[in-house]
């Protein structure tokens, strides 16, 4: 369990805080969604969350993140990174710029954590696989597309199987078919155990995906429920948030006789099978 | 924005592009867009999209095939003369923006093509209006948020008021309200008569703002048409070979065997239509 308590951040160099007394529980194996308007402080938890801010980035928190029973403020570095995972909306941020080929950029993650080579080429393999990175496993990590890169960033964190993950944007570059691989790898990472946080503006991806769906607007928790709840209220398109489609077409079907449940099939569905 | 000129053809025709490392981007694309035409280009990661799109403004060069801008093969135009013709807003903000303030990144260009006093004021305060940046045309771009860098992207392109305007992923990265805004450009755009040409994952967006659709798979393009014969339920197939699927207005559509309902008030009124 990763958990956040009354949590206010200020960065290193600004007057103000920018997150304001948030509480925030991630379960082992939930997924828990992270919505708001653009700079609503989404960033900012997830860095806060994850403890890079303050332990990397400085800056300073009041209030506590307790990960497991411990708490954070007393872990070095790198206890921390084997707790905790993430995956940022830049993938370029993410890449080590130091591995020569996608295989090795992937195995990088469980390399560092001191695993056996059996079982990091082991970690590796899985995790190219189920992101369908087998045709780019040679390629120089430097010279990919945007979404190729971020698909690699992910396998590179699925191949750490770490307890906790938070993801800024894991799929802003991807196209459908793989932002739907994203969302089957994070299922079954959860199906593991693991506890993830994903921030996203895609709430079509986090309909189908998140047990939960946090809000945000100006550093604050504003909601926090059960996905389906947060996801249909109205409310969240004056907050800026794009309701998942499934949601909208509901609304707009409801009067004219069609089911909401056949529109939630429909979504949930691929086309055509 | 209403000085500017109308929208102008352009055309590729059996486009080949080899990157060097022998990539084949593109493996013979023909494509011909009329003046005003709106069009969303989709594909998965990896398709041609971008590199399509960069050979309009001669960003990119053919390896073999034409690019035609306004009927004249763009072969012999410098990347400078095309500028002034083509406008193109990159994926990735940070590609583009240099300037220290955003009125100062927004000027470039247009002061680049000439512009000068109140005709380059006037391009740039409509882009910062249209944009919704007018409150930070003092600011610095790298203090804005990744969406407002985005939208200052797109800023800096409409200002330079060129008849033909492509926009690479305009929606990525942007909330509700910035997918709107980006709406409304390209609704204001097409009303204005120019032509715009956009790469989107996004086939909501693809389907409710644009005119045409065209589909890329492996340097090629697969399907060409309206929403409406994009969409439809007999080329899902095809959609689905590039890993695509149809907006879920569609999909409800289908279902309820109401024909092809690509856009949502399409759907509505197919549905209220059968009731």
């Amino acid at each position: 369990m990763l958990e956040l308590r009354g949590a206010s951040y200020r960065y290193a160099g600004y007057a103000k805080e920018v997150l304001h007394d948030v509480d925030l529980r991630l379960d082992d194996g939930e997924i828990v969604g992270l919505v708001g308007p653009n700079e609503a402080g989404k960033s900012t938890l997830c860095l806060v969350a994850s403890g890079l801010a303050p332990a990397s980035i400085g800056g300073t928190l009041r209030g506590t993140l307790t990960i497991d029973g411990v708490e954070a403020a007393g872990l070095a570095t790198h206890e921390l990174a084997e707790r905790v995972v993430v995956g940022f909306q830049n993938p370029n941020t993410q890449r080590s710029g130091i591995a020569a080929t996608v295989f090795e950029e992937v195995a990088l993650g469980p390399m560092n954590l001191g695993l056996p080579v059996e079982e990091t080429v082991e970690r590796t393999r899985e995790a190219i696989a189920r992101l369908k990175l087998e045709p780019i496993v040679r390629r120089d990590p430097q010279r990919l597309s945007g979404g190729q890169s971020q698909l690699v960033g992910i396998a590179a964190l699925l191949a750490m199987r770490p307890r906790h993950v938070i993801l800024d944007e894991p799929t802003a570059q991807l196209d459908p078919a793989g932002t739907r691989l994203v969302g089957e790898a994070l299922r079954a990472l959860a199906g593991m155990g693991t506890s993830l946080l994903v921030a996203e503006h895609k709430t079509d991806l986090l309909d189908g995906l998140c047990t939960r769906v946090v809000a945000i607007d100006g550093g604050r928790i504003v909601r926090d429920g059960p996905a389906r709840e947060i996801l249909d209220d109205p409310a969240l398109a004056e907050l800026g948030v794009e309701p998942p489609a499934r949601a909208r077409l509901s609304r707009a079907l409801a009067g004219l006789g069609v089911d909401a449940e056949l529109v939630a099939a429909t979504a949930a569905t691929e086309a055509g099978s | 924005m209403t000085e500017a000129p109308t929208g102008t053809s352009v055309a590729v025709e059996g486009l080949v592009h080899v990157y060097p490392g022998g990539t084949r981007a593109l493996d013979g694309v023909d494509l011909a867009i009329a003046p005003g035409e709106g069009v969303a280009i989709v594909g998965q990661n990896g398709s041609g999209k971008s590199t399509l799109v960069r050979h309009l403004n001669g960003l990119l060069r053919p390896t073999s095939g034409r690019v035609l801008v306004a009927g004249t093969d763009a072969a012999g135009r410098r990347v400078a003369h095309l500028a002034a013709t083509v406008g193109l807003a990159f994926q990735d903000p940070d590609r583009q923006i240099f300037a220290r303030t955003v009125r100062a990144e927004v000027s470039f260009g247009p002061r680049n093509l000439g512009r000068r006093g109140t005709k380059l004021e006037r391009a740039v305060d409509a882009a910062l209006d249209a944009t919704g940046l007018v409150a930070d045309a003092e600011a610095n771009p790298y203090d804005l948020g990744y969406s407002r860098r985005k939208l200052l992207a797109l800023a800096s392109v409409l200002a330079m008021e060129t008849p033909v305007i492509v926009l690479d992923e305009p929606t990525t990265g942007q909330d509700a309200r910035g997918v709107a805004r980006v709406e409304q450009i390209v609704a204001s755009l097409a009303a204005a008569g120019r032509t715009v040409i956009a790469i989107s994952h996004d086939m909501r967006f693809a389907a409710e703002s644009f005119g045409r659709i065209v589909v890329m798979r492996d340097g090629r393009i697969v399907a060409d048409g309206s929403p409406a014969e994009v969409f439809a339920e007999p080329a899902w197939p095809t959609l689905a070979s590039t890993f695509l699927e149809p907006p879920l207005a569609a999909r409800i559509g289908a279902r309820l065997l109401l024909g092809s309902t690509p856009t949502e008030a399409s759907l509505v009124t197919a549905v209220t239509g059968s009731v």
